[in-house]
């Protein structure tokens, strides 16, 4: 970083909202110039799709949680415990690369932002959701509490995630009143990977899950 | 030399990252801090994204291969008792 680039970065600085029209184009096509973020604008390929197909999976998880209250079958249980699991290492995945982007944009590994103390809530609310299923030994008993459990815990996230966070102000874009996805974080040529990733990371979710969901099968039909 | 696969696999890795890990001399006047994490527009902050990211669906898929192992232990196990 020139000296004449650290003045300009004093000069505009940490609202992130100035960045000038020039594109640059290294590792993974074009993106905005914008100060503070600098390059690291890209992790918004990874960090965030994380995030979406965690929600994705997590929403698949509370379907399942409640065709397995309709239905009464065992195999919609494991369904939905799979889904629950990858979400949550895609959720801890997300924490730790959030946190890797934090120390060198906000400056510090946690700050205290609401979006990241709702997200720790979640997180902690779905590792008792494991815990809860770890303490039961009859299994349909297990599965239809912890199905219930599944149901409410997504029913509380998703307000903790997304509303709370916007209530108040916070560093996270589209919350505090800034726009997400607007103007001023994103552009088009940024939008043509953005999206991809999020399909391909949802995708990938999917796929291990599916694996776990198999794997859970055979074990399964193998201990009749 | 025979090496175990896990020693070769780290030894490479050591190779490869050493290079931009140590070519990256930390500048001494300004106060910035955490300056290889932070040059060439933090470019390397996406590097360290883009590795935590692997390494931990690496690690969850190879815990998911000790389990298949198990089972495919299990299963040989179960035809041998019943070949028997």
């Amino acid at each position: 970083m020139s000296a004449l680039q650290n003045e300009k970065y004093l000069v505009e600085g940490p609202s992130g909202l100035n960045f000038d029209l020039c594109y640059s184009k290294r590792l993974f096509g074009y993106c905005s110039r914008q100060p503070i973020l600098n390059e690291s604008i890209r992790n918004v390929y990874f960090h965030v799709p994380l995030w979406f197909g965690m929600i994705t999976l997590l929403l698949t998880s509370a379907i399942f949680s409640i065709k397995y209250l309709r239905s009464g079958k065992l195999g919609d249980d494991l369904v939905a415990v799979e889904f629950a699991n990858t979400a949550i290492l895609f959720g801890l995945l997300g924490c730790a690369t959030g946190s890797l982007w934090a120390n060198f944009t906000w400056g510090e590994p946690w700050p205290n932002d609401p979006k990241l103390n709702s997200v720790a809530v979640g997180m902690l609310m779905y590792l008792a959701y494991l815990i809860l299923r770890g303490s039961f030994d009859d299994e349909q008993r297990r599965a239809r509490i912890s199905a219930v459990y599944n149901i409410f815990a997504f029913a509380v996230f998703v307000p903790l995630i997304f509303i709370v966070p916007r209530l108040t102000d916070s560093l996270h874009p589209g919350n505090g009143g800034n726009p997400a996805f607007g103007k001023y974080d994103m552009d088009n040529n940024m939008r043509v990977v953005f999206y991809p990733a999020v399909i391909g990371f949802t995708l990938l979710g999917v796929w291990i899950t599916e694996l776990s969901i198999r794997l859970r099968r055979v074990k399964a039909a193998l201990d009749d | 030399m025979r090496l175990p696969f896990l020693t070769k696999i780290s030894l490479v890795a050591l190779l490869l990252f050493s290079q931009t890990l140590f070519a990256h001399q930390p500048v001494s006047n300004g106060v910035d801090m955490a300056d290889q994490l932070r040059a060439d527009g933090k470019i390397w902050v996406v590097v360290a994204v883009v590795a935590a990211v692997f390494a931990g669906i690496i690690i969850y898929l190879v815990r998911l291969d000790r389990q298949i192992g198990k089972l495919e232990k299990e299963v040989k196990e179960k035809s041998s008792v019943v070949s028997h």
